[in-house]
């Protein structure tokens, strides 16, 4: 699975990165993770609040950190 | 009544207790000569540090409790809902209460654009977003007095309600990067509809974030400000931007625009002019030509739209700054 955090470097970023990875490896789900820093790509998602989560090239959350108990059903859904 | 109310004035926003205390440590606890320039300049930076850090912070956190109601999807949905002045009206008040970084304004440019947003309603909040918020006008209130803060508030909505009406007349869409256009609209349903818990810590991830972001450039502007209140001489201020001089306001507008701060590291430098005999309207374009002027923003626009539209909206803004300087120059007598 790809996974893309978008965000220009704030701490929450790191949070959300930090969650997502956890949820991949507790689902046993095979990853790659990348940060998105430049702003106007992460407008280019559409998204306008920060730190956003993209799995698969979809945008699945914006402005919010997410918890890992509130990834791994995403996670669940777009590997499908 | 009255006497109540300026009492809460003058020890909650201007902190009269702090100045006092810190007169006290300066005077009676390290001896020094409070009459003396050194001690004129510790007193400044230390009251002015203390209250712009104290102020911020509650002010942040309050204002982010607000804004917790206001994401961007929601602002966006609020907006499309309008049409002509009243979007704009409702964009420029919007965009009092969106966060104070203008970092922020790229996605949020994307964004409304993209959703079919006219330029008019974008640029209206645009204008807005950096030049008012509202910490900035009590901290105003803190430092001038309310008469001021408010007649800043209104003129800077004006300022943002014909300046985006202005640029929507134009009919500058294909001054805009085509790729804005073609940028999907993310579906996330984001109403600001969370737990108070969330908002909470919302507002407290804000004031950390914020503080974090500007304290830097408070400290800058405070030792500026504390410069100019009792090193550089009266005279020269007032030759170069003192209330006779007719350039001043220009010149305190085009002495902003390559800066960058924000609105709180610009107060203090503010302040201090106004206090070497500087006229209120030329202090209030410095500030605006700083804040909502910046060449990093400039260069941030950039990339979405193309060089005539942003030389329209830098010229707009400026022209607006300026005549805004010397109209609150003119009635500068009624307001102090």
């Amino acid at each position: 699975m790809q996974i893309k955090i978008l965000g220009t470097g704030c701490k929450k970023c790191v949070a959300l990165a930090d969650n997502a990875k956890a949820a991949a490896q507790t689902a046993g789900i095979d990853f790659e993770i990348e940060k998105v820093t430049d702003i106007v790509t992460i407008a280019g998602y559409g998204v306008m609040s920060t730190p956003g989560l993209v799995l698969n090239d979809k945008v699945v959350s914006a402005g919010r950190v997410l918890s890992v108990q509130e990834i791994a059903p995403l996670m669940a859904q777009a590997e499908s | 009544m009255n006497e109540l109310l300026t009492w809460l004035n003058d020890q909650l926003l201007r902190m009269q207790w702090l100045s006092d205390l810190v007169t006290w440590v300066l005077a009676d606890g390290l001896g020094l000569d409070m009459t003396s320039r050194v001690a004129g300049s510790v007193h400044f930076f230390i009251y002015d540090v203390i209250k712009i850090f104290i102020l911020l912070s509650v002010l942040i956190f309050s204002i982010s409790y607000v804004q917790s109601y206001f994401p961007p999807e929601r602002t966006r949905r609020i907006l499309g809902q309008r049409q002509g002045l009243g979007a704009n009206t409702m964009a420029a008040l919007l965009g009092t209460l969106t966060p104070f970084c203008s970092c922020s304004s790229i996605p949020l440019f994307i964004g409304f654009t993209s959703a079919g947003l006219p330029l008019a309603v974008t640029f209206s909040f645009l204008i807005s977003s950096p030049l008012v918020d509202l910490a900035s006008v009590i901290l105003l209130a803190s430092i001038f007095n309310w008469t001021i803060a408010l007649s800043y508030v209104a003129v800077g909505l004006v300022l943002a309600v014909l300046g985006g009406t202005l640029i929507g007349y134009l009919k500058l869409e294909n001054q805009v990067e085509t790729f804005v256009f073609q940028s999907p609209v993310s579906n996330q349903d984001n109403d600001g509809q969370i737990s108070r818990g969330e908002r909470l810590t919302y507002a407290r991830d804000q004031v950390w974030d914020i503080v974090h972001r500007v304290w830097l450039y408070v400290l800058i502007g405070v030792g500026i400000g504390a410069a100019i209140h009792n090193w550089i001489p009266e005279s020269f201020i007032a030759a170069t931007l003192g209330q006779d001089r007719w350039w001043s306001v220009f010149v305190a507008t085009l002495a902003g625009i390559p800066m960058y701060a924000d609105i709180f590291g610009t107060l203090p430098i503010a302040e201090a002019l106004v206090l070497k005999g500087v006229g209120i309207g030329t202090a209030l374009a410095f500030m605006m030509s700083v804040t909502a002027l910046s060449l990093p923003s400039m260069i941030m626009l950039k990339r979405v739209v193309k060089l005539p539209l942003l030389v329209i909206f830098a010229g707009i803004v400026t022209v607006g700054i300026v005549v805004i300087g010397y109209v609150f120059n003119s009635v500068s007598h009624l307001l102090i």
